[in-house]
């Protein structure tokens, strides 16, 4: 029964996660001479509590969540907190040695974050029962976004620069919000909730060019319209690793609405063309390329931070210097975007694998959270937030490695920092939720066929679903349902998404607001399954 | 209920397996840089975790003869694993040199680095080993044929008068470094700490002298800079003539001026404007003119042997070669181009464009007392591994014959009654014990030599008949004495406690 819901696979994997964490956490006071003070028992004990509690939620909350995604989430979270606490102890003995006081540490409040961050991970899972409710917002969400991502471009930039870039909403001395990181998330479901209402439509009508059909303007005007002001915002304020970003997301996205490879290399072609365009128009963009193909060119002027992070991970090598043993203090941003680099410094190549696979785990669970997933919303917004991770990953470990140009972004769930940790639990928390409706079993009375033997699949958690008989039908019928209410109240975002609600949809709505019941309901068919298993 | 969404789960997959892709190639890339890359990157100069590693691990010892530390570090604990610490100081600074953490390594710490941090290729079987065994690897020891005593009496002769010169003292039969002193010094502690307040300071101090006039404690002036030696370099005139016509016994001019051929009526004086030996200027022996320093009689003799053998015994002296040593970076000394007779009678008194080093001075004075012999100075005795035993030892090697051994033994004589006229000179008898043989030199320089206190030289060996310590003293722009500066008053009496140290037993 436990092994049916995962829970207890989660609880073994998170306890897994909490030794790593703790071993990890001992090797760099060993290395660094620290005692093992009741403080830092204090600080790991915290942690561990605020795991078991939200696990203990998460029971409560989304009893069939894919039992993965918490605990390598939680493993990163932790693996960061130990290298910002490892960074903080470089800190004070360089400032103990040259007389200077003490910054502020960062670990600290990193810990504190990390507890804000659970607290809206299970906040999200307690508000957002129903994923499919979010398409509601899809509107509000993208103005909210937008708007949200504007505020530092309006704020004069004592209260918005951070380091150059303008891309911070800061009140001085209390606290500082990235809201890139947020309107992300906003964008995302956005997109979700536009793409899962047009689905039908927008493949198959338009003219055709060269062999390519070209969208409607009128089928993705708003998505264009969005994304081109999010992009104009992030351009403006500098903040080139999130407009690609963004720009990623939204590519892929359409390209899980459309199947269309061919739009693909339109939007690659013009993001190409539009490369070569910013590298001959803004200094500031040439300058990231050229220090990426000549970084020894001016190794202690412009290229100096990405010198010393390969500095950082060339001595790391390949088993690294150990825990609390390197000097990843040298690289700057040590704790923010070139964590990567402390960590291949001190781990080697082996350790920065593992974060890899870790991030691959992660996201292909968010992928299969997709494919599982029982509606189009559900289906698009977990590729998408899915995708919208390991693309994170891949610019800013990709641009600390120098495999692609260097853009300052945050590593997820390692990296220091509020909004990124809050962000990406908020992300995490969605794919835990998507992830839980799909797996939940259905109500009461089971509908018979084909579509139970999804559910086991989906359920399981292994393998893609094998009934090939709706797969056949449904992009065809859905499309059409899609187009015929569309034609109605086509402006009123909340009102069309509204009437998109499918009959599927509507009884497992039935089953969410019984929920003990389907839970109980669950329980008894997932016995049946596992022993056929 | 019916999943009607068979069209998302293909191109969810497509984007799984592109995601995967994604990441993948940072794994190569990973790869790439953190093991193809990996030495290339660990080993460049501006990664400056290498240079911190030097402070974690047990950095071999520098030490002078007998054992005496120079250079030693010692168990830290604040954010390094070790001190580097310079228990003799600023006597010893142009040696050890520093190991800063911002300011990077200087001087033998520098040139031996290799030895000392343990990275050397001969080490790496010892330091396997460690890595088998769990200890840290560990540095080699480098020990100096410098002995201590001479060293510090001779620092702190020129210290304490706060005089800017330099001491070099040989073994004549070996070319061991007996010293190598350069004044003003500097402190290398400050510098090696891991305060950074402290580092700067000690550091800004360090470059002071490159924005004001005062003598730079940075240079090596033992081996780094090359100065005119003045009447020292009748040393090498006189070996030229001794195997070419002349004999200690051959007369040569008393006049106290002579005209320079070929210049309008230029001159070439004596010291004081005195005929030689004050003899009213009638001719004197070679051995009195060089006991007496005339310029006149050797201006003429340097002219009789001329600029081509001149400038053949010099460089069997080794004058032309590059005083470096140890990997300690020097200059090379030269005797000019002499294009015409007036320039070889000025060279001939070690002035125009002649130019040497402490260190080749010394060599002179060794070769003479060895017999003519001239030894390759050495500094290193040997290297010994972490566990003490023998990595490698420094052979005396013989650079070949430098004057025929009789002709040594003559100039040897010269320079005996050459320094029984500087005692005499400066009334003191308590030296004679040592039976010096030695020559002074007072070197014109600066675009007006009348008003520039002149460079102070002293060069000697001792005990004449069995010689256990060649020196060379060299003191800038007069020292103390100012305008009436000469070798024998400043430079004289420096070599005279050297020498002092080293035969006065205790």
């Amino acid at each position: 029964m436990k092994q049916r819901t995962g829970r207890a696979a989660e609880i073994g994997l998170l306890t897994f996660a909490a030794v790593i964490v703790s071993c990890a956490l001992i090797i760099v006071e060993l290395n660094q001479d620290q005692q093992l003070s009741w403080d830092l028992a204090w600080y790991g004990g915290g942690y561990l509590l605020a795991l078991l509690i939200t696990h203990l939620l998460v029971r409560w909350l989304a009893p069939y969540a894919d039992p993965v995604l918490m605990p390598v989430a939680a493993l990163l979270n932790g693996l960061g907190l130990v290298m910002i606490h490892r960074l903080d102890l470089a800190d004070v003995a360089r400032a103990k040695a040259g007389g200077d006081p003490t910054g502020a540490l960062e670990a600290p409040l990193q810990l504190m974050w990390t507890a804000v961050a659970l607290g809206l991970f299970l906040l999200v899972l307690l508000v957002v029962r129903d994923h499919t409710k979010l398409q509601n917002y899809a509107y509000t969400l993208a103005l909210a976004g937008v708007v949200f991502l504007a505020i530092p471009a309006i704020l004069p930039a004592r209260y918005s620069a951070v380091n150059g870039a303008k891309i911070w909403i800061k009140i001085p001395g209390l606290f500082s919000i990235q809201p890139s990181e947020f309107a992300k998330i906003a964008l995302i479901i956005f997109c979700a909730a536009f793409l899962s209402s047009r689905v039908g439509v927008l493949g198959q009508a338009g003219k055709r060019f060269l062999g390519l059909t070209l969208p409607r303007m009128r089928d993705l005007g708003p998505l264009a319209l969005v994304l081109v002001i999010a992009l104009g915002i992030l351009v403006r304020g500098n903040d080139l690793g999130t407009s690609l970003l963004l720009f990623g997301i939204v590519l892929v996205m359409l390209y899980l609405a459309t199947s269309r490879i061919s739009w693909v290399i339109i939007c690659l072609l013009a993001f190409g063309a539009g490369c070569v365009l910013m590298y001959q128009l803004f200094p500031h963009f040439k300058v990231r390329v050229d220090i990426w193909l000549h970084p020894f060119a001016d190794p202690s002027g412009s290229s100096y931070q990405l010198v010393q992070s390969l500095f950082g991970l060339g001595t790391g090598g390949i088993f690294g210097t150990g825990l609390g043993a390197g000097r990843p203090d040298l690289v700057p941003f040590a704790s923010t975007d070139f964590i990567t680099a402390a960590f291949g410094e001190e781990l080697g190549l082996v350790g920065l694998t593992v974060i890899i696979v870790l991030y691959m785990l992660l996201t292909s669970r968010g992928i299969r959270t997709g494919i599982a997933a029982r509606d189009k919303f559900g289906a698009l917004l977990a590729g998408g937030l899915a995708f919208s991770i390991a693309l994170q990953v891949f610019i800013i470990v990709g641009g600390v490695t120098r495999l692609i140009p260097l853009t300052g972004l945050t590593t997820p769930f390692l990296s220091y920092g509020g909004s990124s940790l809050l962000a990406n639990y908020m992300i995490l928390a969605l794919l835990v939720r998507i992830s839980d409706s799909s797996r939940r079993p259905p109500p009461p009375p089971p509908v018979l066929g084909a579509s139970s033997a999804d559910d086991a699949a989906g359920a399981g958690g292994t393998g893609g679903p094998g009934g090939s008989g709706p797969d056949g039908s449904g992009p065809g019928s859905s499309g059409e349902t899609g187009r015929v209410r569309l034609g109605k109240p086509q402006q009123l975002g909340e009102v069309h998404t509204q009437m998109l609600t499918v009959p599927g949809r509507r009884g497992r709505d039935g089953g969410q607001a019984s929920a003990g019941k389907g839970k109980d309901a669950g329980r008894g068919t997932g016995n049946g399954r596992g022993s056929e298993r | 209920m019916s999943r009607p969404l068979g069209s998302l789960q293909r191109p969810l997959r497509k984007i799984g397996t592109a995601m995967l892709v994604l990441l993948c190639l940072l794994l190569v890339n990973l790869a790439y840089t953190q093991v193809i890359k990996a030495s290339d990157y660990s080993s460049n100069p501006l990664n400056r975790r290498t240079q911190l590693a030097d402070f974690n691990r047990q950095r071999g010892q520098i030490s002078a003869a007998g054992g005496v530390v120079l250079a030693s570090s010692v168990p830290s604990d604040d954010q390094f694993r070790y001190q580097r610490s310079y228990p003799r100081g600023a006597a010893f600074a142009n040696l050890t040199g520093y190991l800063s953490l911002r300011y990077g390594k200087t001087g033998l710490e520098s040139s031996q680095n290799a030895l000392l941090s343990g990275d050397d290729p001969e080490l790496t079987v010892t330091n396997l080993s460690d890595l088998v065994t769990g200890r840290d690897p560990r540095g080699a020891n480098v020990e100096l044929t410098v002995v201590p005593k001479l060293q510090q009496v001779a620092y702190d002769q020129l210290a304490s008068k706060n005089l800017t010169g330099a001491v070099v003292a040989l073994q004549p039969k070996t070319g061991a470094v007996l010293a190598m002193v350069t004044s003003p010094s500097f402190n290398p502690n400050p510098l090696a700490s891991h305060s950074t307040d402290t580092q700067r300071e000690a550091y800004n101090k360090l470059r002071e002298a490159l924005t004001t006039t005062a003598p730079d404690p940075t240079v090596n002036r033992a081996i780094e800079s090359v100065y005119p030696p003045g009447s020292t370099f009748k040393l090498v005139v006189s070996a030229a003539a001794l195997q070419n016509g002349f004999t200690p016994n051959s007369a040569v001019t008393g006049v106290n001026r002579i005209t320079l051929p070929g210049t309008g009526g230029a001159t070439l004086s004596n010291y004081g404007g005195e005929t030689c030996a004050n003899r009213g200027g009638s001719d004197v022996t070679l051995t009195q003119a060089l006991a007496h320093s005339c310029n006149t009689a050797f201006a003429e003799v340097a002219m009789k042997v001329g600029a081509a053998k001149l400038k053949e015994q010099a460089a069997s002296f080794g004058v032309g070669e590059s005083a470096s040593i140890a990997g300690l970076p020097g200059a090379a000394s030269r005797v000019g181009d002499m294009p015409d007779q007036a320039a070889v009678a000025q060279s001939g008194i070690g002035q125009r464009d002649v130019a040497f080093s402490p260190m080749q001075n010394a060599e002179v004075v060794a070769s003479i007392a060895n017999a003519g012999q001239r030894m390759q100075p050495y500094l290193v005795s040997r290297v010994t591994k972490p566990d003490l035993s023998l990595l490698s030892s420094t052979e005396p090697t013989s650079m070949g014959q430098a004057v025929p051994t009789e002709i040594a033994g003559q100039i040897r004589d010269m320079m005996r009654e050459s320094e029984k006229s500087l005692q005499s000179s400066l009334g003191q008898q308590q030296f004679a014990q040592y039976d010096i043989a030695s020559k002074t030199g007072t070197a014109e320089h600066g675009s007006n030599p009348k008003t520039t206190p002149p460079h102070a030289w002293y060069v000697a060996f001792a005990p004449a008949t069995d010689p256990q310590i060649a020196v060379a003293v060299f003191v800038a722009n007069g020292g103390d004495r100012g305008l009436s500066a000469t070798g024998a008053s400043v430079a004289g009496p420096v070599g005279h406690a050297v020498i002092a140290a080293a035969l006065g037993g205790g």
